[in-house]
């Protein structure tokens, strides 16, 4: 079907300053991929996926500036032995980055275009899987337009995570980073990711884990009040592999994180959480694809939101299992906790069950902190604005919980109770 | 082949033949009778052939117009969870009466027999002094007569609704006295215009959706209740639905009004003939509540649900919805939907008035190649409204069911609550269940809860049942049954043994 000439004109307003990289294994990727974006066009408004969140600023032509932010507190995961790898507004930072080089690890980067790669057979390819039954378009702009991104090939245990560090210094920055990472068999790895990145940031990462692989996966996407942010984690999971995905947005103008994921091999573990905590203008939007192909799966999303000064919180979940994903286990939470009456939280849990033997259950609520609660903590002497921190910490807890390293859900909490501290001043 | 062509030794048979006759659909007769048809298809003239058709005054004509005209742009809806073949509207007839039913008869004495014959048939005597049948115990209570006081909370009006046009209602004497109206819409229409005109499209616009549209360009009749300020409606109000010709779509539309602090339960019932082609229904129902007045609307949906192969059957695509308009009102939704090949049917409230409450009690069951996309809207406008959903999706066969519901809290709507709960069982390993819930919370004192959950009909409870002697259907019927426990309650008398019966004979032949 023709694209109707607005979408037309959007997206030819979006692409008219990218250029395409030419030459390299990607080449062929690239080009398939500008073709799925001009059949497909940008997200509007009025698209069913984007009923909750207005797309028009993650797909305009001149990135809206946002103004850096002065961090007053030490970045998220500097406490860590980490292999350090910076970009700065999308740009890769040489000087501020370790030696790619760690044990158990290749590293590789998407701009040092060779003509043969491993890669070549994720790139786009789980982005395009991930395009059917709904089409994301920023995807398939990032697989064609990117300018870097890491080719992380786990092929052992390395002795230390791989930390991804966006630094936002222009306040006009527009960063296109597409990464890709693939587990062998056995293999198991952390990556973090934290910061900003950018004025706007568009981010894929493809994951592919091969049987028994492990990857785990924390992401902190940085303080700035103005940034945007529509990141997409594709991953495909083998025979008995793990893959864990946590998330922590504090504040943030506008975020839509999509994650899609799917078990290709039997007995397979996935997670997906995140932890949102917004205040005044924060539009948080997680959307999760879950599709459940094999025997005896397991899914697990458990998503918290806590809203405050007219934020809003959308989560768009979905579990869909196949007719021969027999034993399917999936689960699914989505809570918000509304701190005024100002914030809004919108959700669309949804199941797609083609399969009888499986157990599958959703779960979203909404509200205001519990009043009781309080009120048994204020008895006990606890001044109000703790209690009411105390059960927010609480609140968020069960997402926490689902980061396997204890030092890590450490450093998480602690981000949160900076943010209520901050908010209590 | 189903589990009755085994019969084991020792059966007799007639008891294999009471069983088959229930496994099958009951109603899929067809009444031999001449009708008289407007000409097929769809056009400005049609509407007002109906119009003129129903004796409607001038306004009404321009209302159905106008819908007319809306309808012409409007696009069918294509976001549900169900596929079917494109449907010709130009092939299908929109006004099908019986030849007798040229001059309305004045009272139930002039109707036609074969009309009254086809309704003692399905179970729906149009004779004031029975009883809805399929009440057990009832006719023991109810003397010869059936006046007297000891039966008076047992018996139920009847509007019988036969293709296009209304064939009588009863008890209107009786209800009159009350000072309630239960008519069918056209002769509201005709004489009560005020009311009609008050309320018609304030619930559902003409323009609502595509097929309330068109349900309002063409609906041909359907029932009308009025319950007056503080009247408790003396008896339980019910319509029931027939479509018998042959490729004629039935456009019902029902408007109820409980006034302040009056009350009524009304009861919907349907059946229409086997065949091979499908039909189509589109009906709208609108219900105004005004302050403290409550209404409870029970509908056992029994359309045709089409053939093992999934051939024929109807398209149920009907938009219902209730506007608790006063403050403290309060409407009860309940359907148990068994028939129809593709039902798309979301009864919804809007909780408009202070402390307003809505409930939902769903069963949606599908077999064979049934698909439903069923669910209900709550939309939370005022303050310290309430709702709850409970809705159970059993599959079948090759049958595909959804749910697919929205809860909206409004930013005024303070200290509202909701619940909802979805549960599907699956039965069967090629069949779907689907959930689509939409929720929206726009302010902090209000409280949502969703749950939904999916699996198979537990096998420790099927062992259980099967140690006990029970045949394996069996054993499921009755999980089954304790499965839809919650929403089964909520049903009035005269419903819940239909219904359960129906839902052990609708998933006949899905085991084994």
């Amino acid at each position: 079907m023709a694209l109707p000439q607005p979408k037309i004109d959007a997206l030819e307003a979006r692409i008219a300053g990218l250029t395409l990289p030419e030459g390299g294994w990607s080449e062929a990727a690239r080009k398939d991929a500008l073709s799925r974006l001009t059949a497909m066009g940008l997200p509007h408004a009025r698209d069913e996926y984007w009923k909750f969140t207005r797309p028009a600023k993650l797909v305009e032509a001149e990135v809206t500036p946002a103004t850096v932010l002065d961090e007053d507190e030490m970045p998220i995961f500097d406490a860590f032995d980490r292999l350090k790898i910076v970009f700065v507004d999308g740009v890769f930072d040489a000087e501020a980055s370790d030696d790619l080089s760690l044990e158990g690890v290749s590293i590789d980067r998407l701009a040092e275009s060779q003509d043969i790669h491993w890669a070549k057979d994720i790139y786009g390819v789980l982005e395009t899987r991930g395009q059917d039954p709904v089409e994301r378009s920023l995807a398939a702009l990032n697989t064609a337009f990117a300018t870097d991104g890491l080719l992380i090939h786990v092929h052992g245990k390395p002795s230390k995570p791989i930390s991804v560090i966006y630094r936002h210094e222009s306040e006009t920055s527009d960063a296109v980073l597409h990464h890709v990472v693939k587990v062998d068999a056995g293999a198991e790895a952390t990556i973090l990711e934290n910061g900003p990145a950018a004025a706007r940031f568009n981010n894929v990462m493809e994951v592919e884990i091969a049987d028994t692989g492990k990857l785990h996966h924390v992401r902190a996407q940085g303080r700035d009040h103005e940034r945007r942010a529509a990141t997409h984690v594709f991953a495909r999971l083998g025979k008995e592999s793990v893959f864990k995905t946590f998330t922590l947005t504090v504040n943030g103008v506008l975020t839509r994180n999509e994650c899609v994921l799917e078990f290709t091999g039997d007995d397979a573990v996935g997670h997906v959480a995140g932890a949102c905590l917004g205040d005044g203008d924060f539009h948080h939007d997680d959307t999760v694809f879950i599709t459940h192909d094999a025997v005896n799966c397991e899914s697990r999303q458990v998503f918290k939101k806590v809203l405050r000064n007219g934020a809003v919180g959308v989560f768009q979940g979905k579990i869909l299992v196949k007719p021969d994903a027999q034993q399917t286990d999936g689960y699914q939470i989505s809570q918000s906790l509304l701190l005024d009456d100002d914030s809004q939280f919108l959700a669309k849990p949804e199941l797609e069950i083609y399969a009888d033997d499986v157990a599958c259950s959703h779960g979203s609520t909404s509200g205001a902190i519990d009043e009781d609660s309080l009120f048994y903590l204020r008895a006990r002497g606890v001044p109000r604005g703790m209690a009411e921190d105390l059960m927010t910490i609480a609140f968020i807890a069960e997402a926490v919980l689902e980061v396997e390293d204890e030092a890590l859900q450490e450093e998480i909490n602690a981000r949160v109770e900076a943010w209520l501290a901050r908010r209590r001043d | 082949m189903t589990a009755l062509d085994n019969v084991k030794e020792g059966v007799e048979k007639e008891t294999v033949d009471a069983v088959k006759a229930v496994s099958t659909y009951k109603y899929g007769w067809e009444t031999d009778i001449d009708m008289e048809y407007a000409p097929k298809g769809l056009t400005a003239d049609i509407v007002r052939l109906i119009s003129d058709k129903n004796g409607e005054p001038e306004w009404m004509t321009e209302w159905r117009l106008k819908a007319y005209e809306r309808w012409l742009e409007k696009k069918e809806p294509n976001w549900a969870m169900v596929d079917y073949p494109q449907i010709d509207f130009q092939e299908q007839y929109y006004y099908a009466r019986p030849k007798s039913m040229e001059t309305k008869p004045k009272s139930l004495d002039e109707v036609d027999p074969k009309l009254l014959e086809t309704y003692e048939k399905l179970g729906i005597p149009l004779k004031e002094q029975m009883i809805l049948a399929g009440v057990e115990g009832a006719e023991q209570s109810a003397p010869a007569d059936g006046q007297g006081e000891a039966t008076s909370d047992r018996r139920v009006a009847v509007d019988a609704v036969f293709d296009s046009v209304s064939v009588g209602t009863t008890f209107q004497k009786e209800l009159k006295e009350a000072g309630v109206i239960f008519c069918s819409i056209s002769e509201a229409i005709r004489e009560h215009p005020e009311l009609v005109r008050k309320y018609l499209g304030s619930v559902v616009p003409q323009s609502d959706n595509f097929y309330a549209t068109l349900n309002s360009a063409v609906f041909s009749d359907g029932s009308f209740v009025y319950v007056p300020p503080g009247v408790r409606c003396p008896m339980e109000l019910s319509t029931y639905f027939r479509i018998n010709a042959e490729n004629t779509g039935q456009f019902e539309r029902t408007l109820i009004i409980a006034d302040k602090g009056s009350y009524v339960s009304y009861l919907e019932g349907c059946t229409a003939p086997q065949r091979d082609q499908a039909q189509l229904h589109a009906a709208v129902v609108e219900i105004i509540a005004e302050e403290d007045a409550e209404v409870k609307y029970s509908t056992v949906q029994n359309w045709f649900p089409g053939d093992e192969d999934g051939k024929g059957g109807i398209y149920n695509f009907v938009t219902k919805r209730a506007d608790c308009r006063g403050d403290r009102s309060k409407v009860m939704w309940t359907q148990v939907e068994t028939g129809s090949s593709v039902t798309w049917k979301y009864p919804s409230c809007i909780l408009r008035g202070d402390d307003s409450q809505g409930e939902f009690y769903s069963i949606a069951i599908t077999n064979n190649w049934q698909q439903a996309d069923t669910g209900t809207k709550m939309i939370h406008l005022g303050k310290n409204t309430k709702s709850r959903i409970v809705s159970k999706g059993i599959s079948a066969g090759q049958a595909q069911n959804t749910y697919r519901g929205l809860v909206s809290m409004h930013p005024k709507a303070k200290n509202s609550r909701n619940y909802t709960q979805c549960d599907s069982l699956l039965i069967g390993d090629k069949c779907g269940a689907h959930t689509v819930p939409y929720i929206e919370v726009k302010n902090n004192s209000s409280r949502c809860e969703h749950e939904a959950t999916t699996s198979k009909v537990d096998d420790d409870q099927l062992f259980y049942c099967r140690q006990r002697g029970m045949d394996e259907e069996e054993a499921v019927a009755l999980v089954v049954n304790g499965f839809c426990r919650e929403v089964l309650q909520a049903l009035p008398m005269e419903f819940a043994m239909e219904a359960q019966q129906l839902v052990a004979i609708s998933l006949e032949g899905s085991v084994g």
